[in-house]
């Protein structure tokens, strides 16, 4: 497929299974038998593969498959999905490539072919560094599963990786966390990036129905600070409100998110953002594979609208507003430590950014929430206190 | 109704304790009498505006005229004039009485004698009506209607025996109720010969026809044309048209004389020129003296009410004006708070008819409403020898210049069963009551009797007096005078600042407890700022209990990638949407029901 691609966008694929739910996540994910995971990559690879008609004239610079636990499926699916991807869409040579990994389930069968399939980023989710802490998450590996593995993702050639971290956990303590984030320092080769999360109560989670006794408030944002102030001073950056990054390595595919570049999501319940228009995936997974495996002829040909050709399985469509475009520039702009820019509100909206917001950036500069940076003070972001109380913030630059 | 003999004219209430099946008896008595199918009839058909059918209780009084044909083959006209159920309508309850020649006492075959029950009935021997009581809800489990019908006679006196048992929510025993009217309750007197007499017991007001005089004839007679004076108000106005009332219907008819009930329509615009109790007369040959009893009706509670949003002041005042046609007893004036800007300080009758007002202008209104507390009327006597009825705690005066204060006092009957008449006195102790006497009922069950404070009871009273004796408590209760009383102003300030629609009055031993609670509970309601925020309580300008609302230190989304953003977008919607019901008072937001706060001061 060669074509001159003028547009870019990314693409999202979605593997919704997993060994065994955490007691926190709030994903779509559950575990399957391999012949229901096999039927499952079979219709994706058909949402792939016929959704492409829509991208002919984009070239993908990211690609990112979540989860569930992507890592769970046999090497050669998961080359099989990729080659999907690469047979029907123009990918770029330096196209970012994430998977999404569990310490618990790394082979050296799966890690050569992830090496194949062109994955050149990992995202290991470690959680904690503590196996009393593991526990009480639920989740399905130790600390020394995930030393086990990294040193296997290292060795299989894998140099930018990301490890998830988890604060504000049942049974942490000042010190355990200060513990978790020193054992991943130590780690050798050093991780490219390290996201750092507080825990959040999502309705519908185990959790959430039977709530777990937490670090107080205060101490939620202690560790906040400590991890900014260890990561730091350890070399990494933090670039968003919970994510932190040797210089060159933050996660591209997310930045693109949180600057409302295209995505293109696949997979049961993915969401997109393609030129303005968010919708996601119906998230039945037996109503998704059968509408890809059995209600869609080979021969019939639907047109592509704005939310792509196969309408019939999306839903939250939603073709955004300016003023709905302008809230979102906004609110995910403020999420990365740079902030927005106010040329680039205008470049975009046509009007500036004073002018639709009048008064609030000000306002919010004097209560030290907010700061302006760069040479024409063009730049707008949140200051340490700011990303604290940040829904404060980003509830002022909604619209309506 | 013409030809209508006056000794077939049976005109009665029925008396009962809430819940005790009044409606429900009335709808029977309608569908028996044959004047509606059964189909036509709705659950109760005497309770018609929406409101009252959801609180299960008659607000306004309305009335019924059915045709019974007895087994003595004679027809009899029957006027069921409906009465109100609840202590803070005492005054229309008694107006109602006074139009009626009898009264059916409807007591609960299993609950027996409730102190509302007791209240009614006494009114109704004051007004020398016939009682005779009937027995209701004998096909349930626990009815004990030998037992009953003692303690009919033993605590009211009346002969309880050949008190038909019924069921009036299977129909059972109802055609012995209606003998019993036509045999045990005594025509109406009154001489058609006499100049006119006629006592107002309700009034509506229609956008057609004007105000709708509810009025029982006592003597002479009304028609179309006759000119008519009101004697207390000194309205006067020319008769439109007359009639009675159907189901749910006005029927007009040629007049109406000595003994019947019915409507007068004269191009009325104002229910304040038909005041309850007052005596309709022919100005043309007017009678001598108006009938007794009549009193202006005055307001025990008062509040402010006022828009969420300023912008909707006019309407405010438009729905009020409007309410106000149909409700005599509801007063308002327009009053500016600081903290919440313009609004009205309203007077009601009691705590319910406040709440009612309430919810027919949020509800037939479409308005969202702020409510400061509810307070009583205060006599301040300044210095100066001038005295204030005080219906705004903003409003009193200086201490220097206040010589003393009075408070409203009412005399209240509680009847409990007796294992629980320790917690009720308690009850009353804090609620600065004093203690009359005493009387036991059958043995397990008491009657108590307490002077208390208007504004002890106002608030909850009755949910603690229902808290304390799992539900069995029943309470009534008549304002008896004022009395000298130790008042002071307790003030709240938040983040220093004084809020003026969150002072009230309170007694000066129960200010430091009230004031703690009080800061309590608005730490409670007051959500986190980006500041520690002091909310203080202060008599006199000292702070007498104070409590904190910690600075926000997070709120935050941790994570938001690209599968969440709609959700995440929804989540700070959703934070902003609440910031509209908050009210801004300098730096600080303060959520809307926090001004109701003092309302659930609650010592349970």
């Amino acid at each position: 497929m060669k074509k001159d691609s003028e547009k870019q966008s990314g693409i999202y694929i979605h593997i919704p299974f997993c060994v065994r739910k955490c007691l926190y996540c709030d994903f779509l994910s559950g575990p399957a038998n391999e012949r229901e995971q096999a039927r499952y990559v079979e219709a994706l690879c058909r949402e792939i593969s016929m959704e492409s008609r829509c991208y002919s004239k984009y070239r993908v610079q990211t690609i990112y498959m979540g989860g569930g636990t992507p890592s769970l499926l046999p090497g050669e699916w998961t080359e099989r999905i990729m080659e999907t991807v690469r047979r029907h869409y123009n990918v770029g040579g330096a196209c970012e490539i994430s998977m999404e990994v569990n310490p618990g389930t790394l082979t050296r069968e799966r890690l050569s072919s992830w090496r194949r399939a062109g994955i050149n980023r990992l995202s290991i989710g470690l959680q904690s560094a503590v196996n009393g802490e593991l526990k009480a998450l639920g989740r399905i590996h130790t600390l020394e599963d995930f030393l086990d593995g990294y040193r296997q993702i290292a060795e299989a050639g894998f140099e930018n990786v990301n490890v998830d971290l988890m604060s504000a956990i049942p049974g942490q303590s000042l010190r355990s966390w200060r513990e978790t984030l020193e054992r991943v320092l130590s780690l050798r080769p050093r991780p490219a990036h390290i996201s750092a999360y507080s825990l959040i109560l999502e309705e519908g989670t185990p959790f959430y129905e039977n709530r777990p006794q937490l670090p107080d408030e205060d101490t939620d944002r202690e560790m906040y600070k400590i991890t900014n102030d260890i990561l730091s001073a350890a070399g990494y950056r933090r670039y968003e409100i919970s994510n932190y990054a040797l210089p060159g390595r933050e996660c591209r595919h997310n930045i693109d998110c949180w600057r409302r570049k295209n995505y293109a999501g696949f997979g049961v319940g993915a969401a997109s953002l393609v030129e303005n228009a968010r919708f996601r995936n119906i998230s039945d997974r037996g109503a998704y594979e059968s509408f890809f495996l059995d209600s869609v002829g080979t021969d019939t040909t639907p047109t592509a609208g704005a939310f792509g050709i196969a309408e019939q399985i999306r839903e939250e469509k939603r073709v955004l507003s300016k003023e709905e475009q302008m809230e979102e520039f906004m609110f995910l702009g403020l999420r990365m430590r740079e902030g927005v820019c106010a040329e680039e509100f205008e470049r975009c909206f046509g009007v500036s950014l004073d002018q639709v917001y009048p008064g609030i950036v000000e306002d919010f500069c004097r209560k030290g929430l907010l700061q302006r940076t760069g040479r024409t003070k063009e730049w707008i972001s949140l200051t340490d206190y700011g990303i604290d109380v940040s829904n404060v913030v980003m509830a002022r630059f909604l619209l309506t | 109704m013409e030809g209508i003999d006056q000794s077939r004219i049976r005109n009665f209430c029925i008396v009962a304790h809430i819940d005790h099946g009044k409606s429900t008896l009335a709808d029977r008595i309608i569908e028996k009498t044959g004047l509606l199918t059964s189909r036509e009839m709705q659950d109760q058909v005497l309770d018609n505006m929406e409101l009252e059918r959801e609180r299960g209780i008659t607000i306004k009084a309305q009335s019924v005229r059915t045709v019974y044909k007895a087994r003595n083959g004679q027809e009899y006209v029957f006027n069921l004039i409906d009465t109100p159920g609840h202590v803070d309508f005492n005054y229309e309850v008694s107006r109602s009485l006074a139009a009626c020649d009898g009264a059916i006492l409807v007591v609960d075959a299993a609950q027996g004698i409730e102190a509302q029950t007791l209240a009614n009935v006494y009114l109704a021997l004051d007004h020398d009506l016939e009682v005779f009581p009937v027995i209701n809800k004998i096909d349930l489990p626990g009815a004990e209607p030998e037992r009953v019908k003692n303690e009919i006679e033993d605590v009211i006196g009346i002969e309880a025996q050949d008190a038909p048992l019924i069921s009036a929510k299977n129909g059972i025993g109802i055609e012995e109720v209606l003998e019993a009217i036509v045999e045990k309750i005594p025509a109406p007197g009154g001489n058609v010969q006499n100049p006119l007499k006629a006592l107002i017991f309700d009034s509506l007001y229609d956008s057609y026809k004007g105000v709708i005089v509810f009025c029982r004839i006592m003597e002479g007679r009304v028609a179309k044309g006759t000119n008519i004076l009101m004697m207390a108000t000194g309205a006067r106005a020319d008769v439109v048209e007359v009639g009675y009332f159907g189901a749910g219907q006005f029927i007009p008819c040629q007049e109406l004389t000595a003994g019947m009930v019915g409507y007068i329509t004269a191009s009325i615009k104002n229910v304040k020129d038909t005041a309850v109790g007052d005596t309709v007369t022919d100005a043309d040959n007017p009678c001598d003296e108006p009938l007794p009893g009549y009193k202006k009706v005055n307001s025990m509670v008062y509040c402010g009410i006022y828009p969420a949003d300023g912008a909707r002041y006019p309407d405010l005042r438009d729905a009020l004006e409007k309410l106000q046609l149909n409700d005599a007893s509801l007063r308002y004036e327009p009053e500016t708070s600081m903290a919440l800007g313009f609004g009205f300080r309203c007077g009601f009758l009691g705590l319910l008819h406040l709440e009612i007002i309430q919810e027919r202008l949020e509800r037939e209104y479409n308005l969202d409403l702020v409510t400061t507390a509810p307070g009583v009327i205060y006599r301040v006597h300044r210095t100066d020898g001038e005295m204030i009825e005080l219906t705004n705690p903003s409003n009193l005066p200086d201490p220097s210049q206040i010589d003393f204060m009075e408070e409203p006092v009412v005399s209240a009957e509680i009847m409990v069963t007796t294992e629980f008449i320790g917690s009720i006195m308690e009850l009353c102790q804090q609620r600065r009551g004093r203690y009359l006497g005493m009387e036991y009922i059958e043995g397990t069950r008491a009657l108590l009797r307490y002077e208390l404070p208007l504004n002890e009871i106002i608030y909850d009273f009755f949910d603690a007096l229902k808290s304390r004796s799992r539900g069995y408590a029943s309470f009534d209760y008549e304002l008896k005078g004022y009395e000298t009383s130790e008042l002071v102003k307790l003030d709240i300030l938040i983040n220093k600042e004084e809020v003026d629609a969150l002072s009230f009055i309170v007694h000066k031993d129960s200010a430091y407890e009230r004031g703690r609670r009080m800061c309590e509970k608005l730490k409670e309601e007051i959500p986190r700022h980006l500041f520690e925020i002091p909310i203080q309580a202060a008599v006199g300008g000292k702070i007498i209990a104070r409590e904190t609302v910690k600075a926000m230190r997070k709120d935050v989304l941790a994570k938001c990638y690209g599968g969440d953003i709609t959700r995440k977008k929804k989540l700070l919607e959703k934070q902003k949407e609440g910031k509209k019901r908050m009210r801004q008072i300098g730096s600080v937001e303060i959520p809307q029901k926090a001004f109701m706060s003092v309302l659930k001061l609650d010592d349970d």
